[in-house]
Order: C-alpha cells, then sequence, then structure tokens
C-alpha cells in the first residue's frame, strides 16, 4: 500500500507535531506524521515534572501534559498521525516504508520532515568497564520504567553526569523510593543551571562529586557498586549501590539520516542542515532535537514551527538551497554549532540563533564571530561550560558581506 | 528413570551431541548448570564459522574442526541458522606477517581448504578500500563465514528436544558415583540422574567433572577474550572477516561483520584465574581501539553498541581434549578453546561414533523430526518486512526493540518456543531484544513488562532487586 501526503513528519515529538500544526496552518492539505511508539508525544510523554512549553505555549506544563496538548493541537488541527508506525528504510529521495501492524506501508510525500529526536549514550558507548548485570539505565529508560511502567528499580543509584537531564533523573529516583548516593561528572562543575542543582539535587541532598568518573560497575547480576576514580589523581574509591543511571551525553537519532545518504555534520553528528533547516537532499529537512541535542522541548517545538515556513515555501517554489552555502567553521573549544551552514540571503536562524556547545570549560571568555577580516559579533561570557547551551544571537546575519566562511572562535577576555 | 546417555553442559558443544544422539532410539539428558542452554562461552565470542584452513595439520581439532564447517553449513541452511559467506582476508602489515603468508597457505591447502590464495597489496585494497594504510598483501579464505552464535546452540538443543531429549537447566552436576548395578548416579541439587553413558561437555569445568571421574589429563585455564561492537551504521566499512597474520610475537585482533549487521572489533587474549571472570577492562578496550585504529580509521569514529567479554577453556595441551574410558562408559569433552562453535557438529558425529565402539547401540529412528529456528540475521527476512506474516498476524507489524526491529510477535514466539525463554539474556539471544545501540533507552521497560507478564516472575526478581 502507499501513502501519498503533501508532506510527512518523521517523529510525533514536539518538533514534529509542532512543525504539523504549522503547515496545516498554512493552508497544506495533508500532513501525515509518522511515529513508532504506541502513544504519540515523544519524549515528553515519561517526563513526569514541570517545567514544559517555557517558550512556546508561554506557560509551564509537565512533560506528559504538554505532550497531551501537542497531540490535542495537532489532531485539531487535522493532522493525521500514524502510531505504531517505525520508518525502516528509504523508498526514494521523498518517500519511506514503514511497518505497522497492519502491514508494510509505503509513504511517498512532496516533502519530508526528519524529527527523529535524540537519545542518552547508554554505558557501553561510554566503554565503562566491568560485568553487565541488570540495574543500570539511561534516564530515558529510567523514566519510562518508573511512569509508563511502574516498575520497581532498586534501592541505591548513583547518577553518571551533571547536566539538565541528570537532576530530572534525581527527581525520578526519588519519585520511585531510591537514595541517590551520588551524582558524578567529570567535568569541575555542574552542567546545568542553578534552580535545577536546587530543585533536583541540593533538596534531596544528594552530593555532587566533580573531576570524578566512573572506572568500572561491580557486580554479576545485579549492580553490586561501583568505582569511581579522580580525573586528576586517579585515586580510585568504591560506591556500594544497586543502580547506575547514564545521563546526558547525547546523541542525535539519526540512523535515517544516515541511512537516506544525507551529509552529516559530523562534530554534531546531526544531518548537515542550512539556516532554513534543510538537508542536503532536496525535499528533505529536519528539526528539533535531531539537530541540537538536547536542547529542552519548547526549543525542539520551536523549531519545528520554523522548519514549517521553510517546507511551505519549498512547496510553492520548489526552490532548494544554494550550492554555495557557507560554512560555519571553529577552533577547538567549540564542539559543534547547529544549524551548520547558511544560505547567503539569510536573515534569520531557527529560534533566532545559533545553538553551540563548547568543548572544554573555560572562564571568563569572549566567543567572537568572523567572517574575514571583519569580525561581526562578540560577547563576553564569565564562564562557558561543556553540555551547557550557548545560543548566539543571529543578528550577525545582517553584518555579513560577503560569502566567505563563518568563523567563531573562543579567546580569553582581556 | 535410566537414561542410555547423560550430557554434562549445555553449551555449543553439549548441545550438539544432544542432536546427534536425538537422531537414534535413546532416551537421553542434557544436563545444564545454569537456567538455560548456551548462556557461557558459547554466546560470546566471535562468531566465525572456521574452514580450519590455519589449523594444525594432524590434530583432532583440524580434522573436526574440517567436518564440523561442512556438517554446519549445511545444517543451518536447513534449520535456519543465519550465516554468512563473507570470506576473510589475512592481512599483512609487516614483514614477518607478510613472509607468513606462503606458509599460512600451504598449511590451508594441506588442510584440504584448497582454494586459499595470496592476493596483492592492490586486490586488498580493492575489496577492503576503508583499510589502514600499511597493507602489504594478503591471503584470501573464501570458506571463512560468520554465524550466529546464539542461534546455533538453541537450533541444536530445539532439534534435540523435539526427538525427545529431555533438557533440565537449573542442573549443576556436583558429583558424580558408579553404582554397584554399574549405572553412574549423577548427583545435582535436588534429583539425582541415572545413566549408562555419560558425557562431559562442560566447558571451563570440564576438568572439574574429569576430575569427579578420577582423571587429571588437563587442567582449564580461562583465556579472556574481551570485545567491542560498533554501530550498525558501520557495517558498510567491512565487507570481509579481516583476520590478523599470526606470527610468534603478536596474535592480533580480528574485524568482522556480524550476522547482525554491526563490526566486531576483538578480542584480547589475558590468562585469568577466575572463570567466572567476563567483564571488560579498560586496558582490554584501550588496546584494542588502538589495534582497530590501525587496521579501519574509520571504524573509531562510529559509536559502540556494545563490550562483552568471552573465556576460553584454554588447556596445557594443543589439542582438543577428548578422552574415551570404555570402561567407565565416559567420554570427556573438554578443552574446546577457540573453535568449538564452528567445531560443534564434527565433534558430536564424532563423540557418537566413539559412543558405537564402546557398546552404544545405536539404531537409527525412523521419525527423526526436522525443525526451523525464527530468523535473527539481517541478511535473511525478517518478520518487520513481511507483509505476509504481519497480514496473518499484526503482531509481527508491531516493532518493539526499534534498534534490532525486533517485532511483539517474535518476542511471543521466544516464549512459547520449544526452549523458551526465562530472562532478558535469554529472550535477546532469541529475537535480539535491547541487543542495540540504544541498549534499552526506548524499549527496555515495555519488554521488561512482556517479560514479567509471559515468565509470571516479577520485575524485582527479574532484575535481582533484593528486597
Ligand atoms: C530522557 C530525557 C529527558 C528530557 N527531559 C527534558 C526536560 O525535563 N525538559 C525539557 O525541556 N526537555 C527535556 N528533554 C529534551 C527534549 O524534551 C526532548 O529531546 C524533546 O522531546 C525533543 O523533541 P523532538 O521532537 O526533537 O524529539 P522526540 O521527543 O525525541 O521525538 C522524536 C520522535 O521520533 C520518533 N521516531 C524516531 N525514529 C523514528 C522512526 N524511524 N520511525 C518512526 N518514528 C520515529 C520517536 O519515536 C519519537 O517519538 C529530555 C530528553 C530526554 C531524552
Ligand atoms: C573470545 C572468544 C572468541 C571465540 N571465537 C570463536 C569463533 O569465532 N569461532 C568458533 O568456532 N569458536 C570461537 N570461540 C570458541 C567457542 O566459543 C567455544 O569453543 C565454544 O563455545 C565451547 O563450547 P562448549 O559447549 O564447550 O562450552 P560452553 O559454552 O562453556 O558450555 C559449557 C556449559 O556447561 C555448563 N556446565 C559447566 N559445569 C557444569 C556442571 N557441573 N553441570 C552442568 N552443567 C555445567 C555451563 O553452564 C555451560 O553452559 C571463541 C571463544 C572465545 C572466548
Amino acid at each position: 500500500m502507499t501513502q501519498q501526503p503533501d508532506v510527512l513528519i518523521i517523529g510525533a515529538g514536539p518538533s514534529g507535531l509542532a512543525a504539523a500544526v504549522a503547515l496545516r496552518r498554512s493552508g497544506v492539505e495533508r500532513v501525515l506524521v509518522v511515529d513508532r511508539e504506541s502513544q504519540a508525544g515523544g519524549v515528553p510523554r515519561h517526563c513526569n515534572h514541570t517545567g514544559f512549553g517555557l517558550r512556546d505555549v508561554r506557560r509551564v506544563l509537565t512533560g506528559p501534559d504538554y505532550a497531551r496538548r501537542n497531540v490535542q493541537l495537532a489532531e485539531a488541527a487535522g493532522v493525521e498521525i500514524l502510531t505504531n508506525t517505525m520508518v525502516t528504510e528509504w523508498r526514494g529521495a521523498t518517500g519511506v516504508r514503514t511497518t505497522r501492524p497492519s502491514g508494510v506501508l509505503d509513504i511517498q510525500a512532496a516533502a519530508i520532515v526528519l524529527a527523529t529526536g535524540c537519545r542518552e549514550r547508554p554505558r557501553s558507548a561510554r566503554l565503562v568497564p566491568g560485568a553487565r548485570p541488570a540495574g543500570i539505565f539511561t534516564t530515558g529508560a529510567l523514566q519510562q520504567w518508573v511512569y509508563l511502567q511502574r516498575h520497581p528499580v532498586g534501592k541505591r543509584a548513583v547518577i553518571v553526569g551533571a547536566e539538565h537531564v541528570s537532576f530530572s533523573a534525581v527527581m525520578t529516583l526519588k519519585h520511585a523510593g531510591l537514595d541517590v548516593i551520588a551524582m558524578l561528572t567529570d567535568l569541575p562543575r555542574h552542567q546545568s543551571f542553578l534552580a535545577y542543582k536546587l530543585i533536583g539535587a541540593d533538596r534531596w541532598r544528594v552530593p555532587l562529586l566533580t573531576n570524578t568518573r566512573m572506572s568500572a560497575i561491580l557486580g554479576k547480576q545485579r549492580v553490586e557498586g561501583v568505582e569511581i576514580a579522580d580525573v586528576n589523581t586517579g585515586a580510585k574509591r568504591i560506591l556500594d549501590c544497586d543502580t547506575v543511571v547514564f545521563t546526558g551525553d547525547w546523541i542525535p537519532d539519526h540512523e535515517l539520516a544516515r541511512s537516506g545518504n544525507l551529509t552529516m555534520d559530523s562534530p554534531s553528528r546531526s544531518p548537515q542542515v542550512d539556516s532554513l533547516l534543510r538537508t542536503s537532499v532536496p525535499g528533505v529537512f529536519a528539526a528539533g532535537n535531531l539537530l541540537h541535542a538536547a536542547d529542552t522541548a519548547d526549543l525542539a517545538a520551536l523549531s519545528g514551527r520554523y522548519v514549517a515556513e521553510s517546507v511551505v515555501n519549498y512547496l510553492q517554489t520548489q526552490i532548494w538551497r544554494d550550492t554555495d552555502l557557507i560554512p560555519i567553521t571553529f577552533d577547538s573549544a567549540v564542539r559543534w554549532v547547529s544549524p551548520h551552514v547558511i544560505q547567503p540571503d539569510n536573515e534569520a536562524l531557527p529560534n533566532h540563533h545559533l545553538s553551540l556547545r563548547v568543548a572544554v570549560p573555560l572562564e571568563k571568555s569572549t566567543i567572537e564571530i568572523w567572517q574575514g577580516k571583519q569580525r561581526l559579533w562578540a560577547r563576553r561570557y564569565r564562564r562557558l561550560t561543556p553540555n551547557l547551551p550557548v545560543y548566539l544571537p543571529d543578528t550577525f546575519l545582517k553584518e555579513m558581506r560577503t560569502a566567505e566562511a563563518i568563523r567563531i572562535i573562543i579567546r580569553p577576555s582581556i | 528413570m535410566i537414561y542410555d546417555v547423560a550430557i554434562i553442559g549445555g553449551g555449543v558443544v553439549g548441545s550438539a551431541i544432544a542432536r546427534e544422539l536425538a537422531q537414534y532410539e535413546l532416551q537421553v539428558v542434557l544436563l545444564e548448570a545454569q537456567n538455560d542452554i548456551g548462556k557461557s562461552t558459547s554466546k560470546a565470542n566471535t562468531a566465525i564459522l572456521h574452514t580450519g584452513f590455519d589449523a594444525k595439520p594432524g590434530y583432532l581439532e583440524q580434522r573436526l574442526l574440517r567436518r564440523g564447517y561442512e556438517l554446519l553449513r549445511d545444517y543451518g541452511a536447513a534449520a535456519g541458522i543465519p550465516i554468512e559467506p563473507l570470506g576473510a582476508l589475512l592481512i599483512a602489515w609487516d614483514g614477518a606477517q607478510y613472509e607468513s603468508l606462503p606458509k599460512l597457505r600451504d598449511t590451508a591447502h594441506e588442510n584440504g581448504v584448497t582454494d586459499v590464495e595470496i592476493v596483492s597489496t592492490e586486490e586488498v585494497y580493492r575489496r577492503e578500500p576503508y583499510l589502514g594504510q600499511g597493507v602489504l598483501g594478503g591471503l584470501l579464505v573464501p570458506g571463512e563465514s560468520i554465524i550466529c552464535p546464539f542461534t546455533t546452540p538453541l537450533a541444536f538443543a530445539t532439534q534435540a528436544v523435539a526427538n525427545g531429549v529431555h533438557l533440565s537447566v537449573n542442573s549443576p552436576v556436583q558429583a558424580v558415583q558408579m553404582d554397584e548395578d554399574g549405572l553412574h548416579s549423577l548427583i545435582l541439587p535436588n534429583k539425582t540422574i541415572r545413566a549408562r553413558y555419560v558425557i562431559n561437555a562442560a566447558g571451563l569445568y570440564s576438568d572439574t567433572i574429569n576430575r569427579l571421574f578420577g582423571h587429571d589429563e588437563f587442567t582449564v585455564t580461562a583465556r579472556r577474550g574481551e570485545l567491542i561492537v560498533f554501530d550498525k551504521l558501520s557495517r558498510p566499512l567491512v565487507n570481509h572477516i579481516l583476520l590478523p597474520v599470526p606470527t610468534k610475537i603478536t596474535k592480533g585482533v580480528l574485524i568482522s561483520p556480524t550476522v547482525f549487521g554491526n563490526v566486531m572489533l576483538g578480542p584480547t587474549a589475558e590468562d585469568l584465574d577466575d572463570k567466572t571472570a567476563t567483564g571488560t577492562t579498560a586496558q582490554g578496550m584501550a588496546a584494542l581501539m588502538q589495534q582497530g585504529k590501525r587496521i579501519l580509521p574509520e571504524l573509531l569514529a562510529e559509536e559502540v553498541t556494545a563490550t562483552y567479554a568471552g573465556l576460553r577453556a584454554a588447556t596445557e595441551h594443543g589439542d582438543y581434549q577428548i578422552h574415551v574410558h570404555p570402561e567407565q562408559r565416559y567420554i570427556c569433552v573438554g578443552g574446546i578453546r577457540s573453535t568449538g562453535l564452528s567445531a560443534s557438529m564434527g565433534i558430536a558425529e564424532y563423540i557418537v561414533t566413539q559412543l558405537g565402539e564402546v557398546g552404544l547401540k545405536l539404531i537409527l529412528r525412523a521419525d527423526f523430526k526436522a525443525i526451523r529456528m525464527p530468523n535473527i540475521g539481517e541478511a535473511f527476512p525478517r518478520p518487520y518486512q513481511s507483509e505476509t506474516m504481519i497480514t496473518r498476524d499484526s503482531s509481527y507489524g508491531q516493532v518493539i526493540c526499534f534498534c534490532e526491529r525486533v517485532t511483539l510477535g517474535e518476542v511471543r514466539d521466544a516464549f512459547h518456543s520449544r526452549i523458551p525463554a526465562c530472562d532478558s539474556d535469554g529472550l535477546r539471544r532469541r529475537t535480539r531484544a535491547q541487543l542495540g545501540r540504544c541498549q534499552g533507552f526506548y524499549c527496555s521497560a515495555a519488554v521488561m513488562a512482556l517479560l514479567s507478564e509471559e515468565t509470571g516472575q516479577s520485575i524485582e526478581k527479574l532484575t535481582g532487586v533484593q528486597a
């Protein structure tokens, strides 16, 4: 069987649903969203705490309420949503094959938006040695165990990571009745907002062990403890626990992007997109945390709204991005930026910013944006922390005079 | 109940022997200490179906490996064991390795693997364009194949059970005695098994069992091999099994595709006293990464999906430790070090011949049933792709493990098969559920719910949470 919507959106998370609603509101007739989960809504479905929707709904909701709201808005806007529908392969440039309980369904669309989100690196990808006992989680898995299935988790947990999501893991563990005995980060400080740390960790008196990494997991059937090491001295000690949660350390869910031979941005591991969120393949767009793993859900949703404009424009004009795009280069202090290339005549970026992550912790530094000999923009920062998003306003686009590469450099402030 | 034959150990070797015996009119019991088949070394190896091209001529291992290769290749095709005949390339990176190629080829020819040939540097790069710089030449072994290490012992045991073999899991043999009537009594924690003949296929513990029978021909040392499995997205980087050229100084590591569509790097080799030390180490991982970088630099840019370690049952001898004790009606099948998966059917055939020679009556049964295992290999059709299967039963269209594309239907089947899955490891080995890149980020909660429902065990019990 084949379906032929105008636009196919892969992923019914905040970004995919926001894009769908915006497309319908712009008058696009058939907007189809597919998701492999049995419920639409994406990751917020299982983030059972508040803090969602600030910048898109302008209200603060819990994750499940936010997810429900997004689904309802989409249904009300006349978006067709197919759940339990997993995209398994590409069929042509803007077509895919899916597996559903009713059979194998092919979908051919005029445009496709990839909104497949991101996930956390599991223990194995971080090469943490030891045996493979039960009791090892990522936050995503943990939340589903606790909130979707109400499975018992364990008794005493250690959390690896100290990003936003790590503090949300503390809350989930407390809800599930565990003692959280420590939170580790190999960096010199946590990588979240102070408020998150206060609500998430200080309130529960969870010790934050900085400059500390997990050097081994102990136990054969079930986790019996972890060995931790000071990154500076190498000194090791054992923490007694039965649960380990690996948090953050994001990776975009880029499987479809790669299997479609889209040009990839190697630093971020996202499909390479221009300022209008167009990928290297005509008709294929990307949005949400597939492009910036992991910004908050409201930013993912705003990115969905933004991509909708681009899609509408493409459906009307059939114009794709130029071949001579302006690349963005950066020094080794920068880990990645998103979007990755700039269409010369564009005057805006999604959410009006370039999302950036630094590679190393920096104090009193200035981020500068250069083009040729011209400095387009600069700002001083008291502190720059890896994993913590840095948003550079897109006003620098208006200062651009040539089509030369954009360079981002970070130097100590004077 | 008096069994004709009791087999101790349900690894790939014990299971193969059980299957072989199931062809005859015999009462056979397969005793496995753990709660499932194939949970020990047989699940943690490099999963290559070896031709035996480099085996030591004249060794029993060479003979059984050669025979086992052919038997398993054919059996695999019939029973639905994923096997991909990719061929192997041994890569010479230095002068010593390059110079040993002719000898390796000659040994291969002597072993009857006559299609082995030396290939030029250009040919190596033509076949494997992503190899690192500095290749001096290679040896092509067209017959080397990759095989599913999970399905193989399960297929043997499933066919054995389908033909009347009694499988007894959670049955560690703790002591043995020869009774006055000449029968063996195998003492388990809560029962005693009586049998005329006993086969010891206890892998790492084959020496312990052997001593219970009063023999001391060998001692098993666990030789750990650590492995790294890379994301499926790296699969296009490799076409063959890339084997190292063994020299006196280094053993080297291999890089090979797996039947699940990943790429594997390893193994290390380290002798240990602890026969349960299946954990990975920081040193092991670092050493592998360093060697992998030389062989296939781009591999290291890919994500790691899994790491694991397996223990080879090494002994002080070079050859398999197969010892027949006719007076005791006892056969020891120990020290099946690093080729047991490939040789399993050859070993089984040989053991049953030996049993016949020491007096076991072998009468073929008329109704030996064939079996077909559910396919979990990437190279063959899977349920999620099959309109026919989904139309017949919609649960084959409900993907629950996204990374490995495992459907609800397959998971259900695993719980209702002849040897059902009873924990998440068992489910993984039967379906691939949770084996993929996200390691349970998306599906573990749902999979555990199914596991609990189907096995009737609580999540606490399944995951070892203390009450
Ligand atoms: C564990 C976790 C906790 C988080 N906590 C917070 C928080 O507290 N506050 C906050 O603001 N943000 C949080 N985030 C970040 C952010 O909310 C999410 O990443 C957000 O949902 C991103 O939206 P998205 O639409 O880009 O992707 P997602 O919400 O991840 O949606 C992607 C969807 O695509 C579907 N999909 C992927 N591949 C396929 C395919 N092949 N076929 C069909 N469907 C497919 C998935 O099933 C999924 O539903 C968290 C993220 C995670 C992972
Ligand atoms: C790193 C590595 C890579 C390898 N690569 C390959 C390869 O590529 N190709 C290949 O052909 N081979 C390979 N091998 C070798 C192969 O895995 C082994 O030869 C094979 O699995 C041995 O099978 P087995 O049945 O003898 O042992 P096992 O799988 O160890 O089975 C023995 C069984 O006996 C049970 N048992 C032990 N004691 C008792 C008791 N007292 N009572 C009841 N049951 C008991 C155990 O629980 C276990 O299940 C590799 C091995 C390793 C470690």
